[in-house]
């Protein structure tokens, strides 16, 4: 450490630095960690917890030094720097890390340690997966920042909820009719923020989805209200219900295969549901990628002028972004509907779109790897550290954070291209052209 | 070099009549007019903020022009009216391509990608717009390979293949520039429009700028817009000039013409006479009148 001060660092700087810190994380945590309420007769009384501050100021305080030392540290280390290499070798393994995520999330309803709440929190992961890949197209591909993601999720709820309670429609007849409105209105949307770039269409994509919200909550005769849509109908297995007394005069899914009644296979089939809608939705962005339509996105969101320089139609491109983007969160809107059996407004609040762009934007945008390990940080990562309670969201923040500033463009932010003249450097993985769906994520 | 003379009477590629483009009260363009040959490189120049670029936005359709008419000669599909065209339509169907005075390409994408790019109306077409492409049928990826045949082609012409795979953010600059040229012909023009492609280069790649666009020029059925700066180049590689000074035009013909020009030096350098020129702006104009004398 000496010849750390010695490289021109003094320590009354350091003892300085670290100390600031400290005070910033006093003043936070006297009235976050220190005061907390509670409830005693005759109202709320404040408890204090001093000691929780001491150990926030405290581990700030070490943390702040540690930092600068390690700061330090690499300062003087010369050569390639660490994420570099990261981003290399990830590139070449990405083939496997593909082929080994799907084999795993295949197989986790039969691992052992695969109960209710795992499987509750993998449906929800995949549901974010699937958004993400969806918005994906929109924010990661062709670059137009969309925080009214939720709407064409709503859309695609509702319609899914709407149709099957008044014209008793199957779950798979649904499907693609929610698709299809949600991408309806995609395009509506799209139109009037063709010529808005940036924030200005960020503003008014925000707005479109508190519209949607509010129209759901005050069309009261259509949607219900406040009050939610409930009892809506549960996906059948090709016709067979996943309930536990069978019809006078038909079967159940565990009377049709001979299985004991479990609720648990609802959960299982739900489960492998989402997954190859999600998959599909994969399948789909890798595959229209290395269309013209697809490198037109790219071309959109890289450069707008020199797109029109070149002949191609920044309106239909726009277009097809929205539209597309917006059918796939039609269809998980109306996966996310079947799943609940009961949807309101109060599930698809801006909040929900927030986390959609951190998905894509924490994961890199336009990265498809990206979008899962993201979700599985932002996602299962708070459902995992429930135990920490009220601390749950410091942390998830203080985790952003620190993500942002060790990979500011995203955890997986790098992209191969559509299309080579010469053979992929560096395949040394002797995985050859061989693609597992789901791989060579851009 | 193969000179293909036009059939005598046939309109010229391109004609700009009484181009005039307003911005509020500033007068831009003052009524220009001028033509430019199939086969020939037509350089535009003039001092800075002449209204060259403004040209050039008004001929791909950045800008609409408040008065005058844009007609090009598409020598396989017939004249376009340039000026009533939307802004894209104009490369996708009258085949005009442009490159930009501070180079526009796709930096996150690769080289390649980025000529690929240029024939998208091609491969959108190929792929049914997106729907056979997505089924695999053959008759998309045969039309991509032959689009990335042309991409080859072009990038051996500029000296970029073996970066095709490259991000082209990542090319030296004067690649770059070269690369935007590879795209724009990418797009298969009638009319290649290039706007200042030397700046920034050094005079070595300027000079391999010269022939890139003179074999062009030779090899292609096309006809070549261009503005520039650096007289080295228009000078030596120019088949007809337009000098533009204030938004009008002031003279044109050919280069010999236009180099002992007066109203054209006056623009440049003033009214100063000539021994109150600085040394090196005499000199130069001394030695360029002897090179003429002797021509």
């Amino acid at each position: 450490m000496a010849e750390t001060a010695a490289k021109g660092l003094d320590p009354v700087a350091i003892l300085k630095e670290a100390g600031l810190a400290a005070f910033v994380a006093l003043m936070l945590a006297v009235p976050l960690a220190g005061l907390e309420t509670v409830s005693a007769p005759g109202g709320l009384t404040i408890n204090t917890r001093w000691d929780w501050v001491a150990i926030a100021v405290g581990s700030v305080f070490v943390g702040r030094l540690l930092l600068i030392l390690w700061r330090e540290q690499g300062r003087r280390r010369s050569g390639p720097r660490l994420d570099l290499d990261i981003g290399e070798n990830l590139r070449t393994a990405m083939p496997v890390l593909a082929a080994a995520g799907i084999a795993f999330a295949v197989v986790l309803p039969f691992l052992p340690f695969a109960d209710r709440r795992v499987l509750d929190i993998g449906i929800l992961v995949m549901t974010y997966i699937m958004l993400g890949w969806g918005l994906n197209i929109v924010v990661g591909l062709a670059g137009l920042l969309d925080l009214g993601y939720v709407a064409f999720y709503a859309v695609g709820a509702y319609s899914y909820a709407l149709l099957a309670i008044h014209f008793d429609l199957s779950f798979w007849v649904c499907l693609p009719l929610a698709g299809a409105l949600a991408a309806l209105f995609g395009y509506l949307l799209g139109f009037p923020v063709l010529r808005l770039r940036g924030d200005y269409l960020a503003i008014v994509t925000l707005g479109f989805g508190e519209i949607i919200r509010i129209i759901l909550i005050n069309w009261y005769d259509l949607t219900r209200g406040p009050d939610g849509i409930s009892g809506i109908p549960r996906p059948t297995f090709f016709g067979l219900d996943f309930a536990r007394s069978p019809p006078p005069d038909g079967h159940t899914f565990h009377t049709f295969f001979g299985l004991d009644f479990s609720p648990l296979h609802r959960i299982i089939f739900l489960y492998y549901l989402i997954l190859v809608l999600a998959l599909i939705t994969n399948a789909f962005t890798l595959r229209i990628r290395r269309l013209p339509v697809g490198r037109a996105w790219e071309a959109l969101r890289e450069d707008e002028i020199a797109c029109r320089s070149l002949g191609i139609n920044p309106r239909n491109t726009k277009l097809t972004a929205f539209t597309l983007g917006a059918m796939f969160a039609g269809f998980a809107g109306s996966f996310f509907a079947t799943r609940q059996g009961f949807i309101s407004p109060e599930s698809f609040t801006f909040i929900e779109s927030a986390i959609i762009v951190a998905i894509v934007v924490l994961g890199g945008m336009g990265s498809q790897i990206g979008v899962v390990v993201a979700t599985l940080v932002l996602i299962a990562g708070p459902e995992l550290i429930r135990e920490l309670q009220e601390f749950r969201m410091l942390a998830f923040g203080g985790l952003m954070v620190m993500i942002m500033i060790w990979r500011p463009r995203g955890l997986l932010a790098f992209r191969d291209p559509t299309v080579r003249l010469h053979p992929a450097p560096r395949r040394r993985l002797g995985f050859g052209r061989r693609k597992p769906a789901g791989s060579g994520a851009p | 070099m193969n000179p293909r003379s036009e059939p005598l009477g046939s309109p010229p590629l391109l004609q700009v009549e009484h181009l005039t483009m307003r911005f509020g009260g500033l007068v831009a363009i003052g009524d220009v007019s001028f033509e430019a040959a199939n086969h020939k490189i037509t350089a535009i120049i003039g001092p800075n903020g002449a209204g060259k670029t403004t040209v050039f936005n008004c001929l791909t359709g950045f800008y609409k022009p408040s008065e005058g008419r844009l007609t090009l000669n598409h020598p396989r599909k017939g004249p376009f009216l340039l000026e009533r065209m939307e802004g894209f339509t104009i490369p996708q169907k009258a085949d005009v391509a442009r490159t930009f005075q501070n180079v526009r390409l796709f930096p996150a994408m690769s080289v390649l990608e980025n000529l690929i790019i240029a024939q998208h109306n091609v491969l959108m077409r190929a792929s049914g717009y997106t729907l056979w492409g997505l089924l695999g049928l053959k008759r998309f990826r045969q039309a991509e390979a032959e689009a990335v045949d042309l991409c080859r082609y072009w990038l051996d012409r500029v000296g970029l293949l073996p970066r095709a795979d490259d991000d082209a953010g990542n090319l030296a600059y004067g690649d770059q520039r070269r690369l935007e040229i590879a795209r724009a012909m990418c797009i298969r023009p009638v009319l290649l429009c290039l706007d200042e492609p030397a700046a920034g280069l050094n005079p070595r790649e300027s000079a391999e700028l010269n022939q890139l666009l003179l074999s062009i020029r030779d090899e292609h059925e096309i006809g070549i817009l261009l503005i520039e700066h650096d007289m080295s180049v228009v000078m030596g590689i120019s088949d007809y000039i337009v000098v533009l000074d204030y938004g009008r035009k002031i003279a044109e013909g050919v280069p010999a013409a236009i180099r002992n020009d007066p109203t054209v030096i006056k623009a440049y350098l003033g009214e100063a006479e000539e021994d109150e020129l600085p040394e090196e702006v005499a000199a130069d104009l001394a030695r360029d009148r002897a090179a003429q004398a002797q021509v």
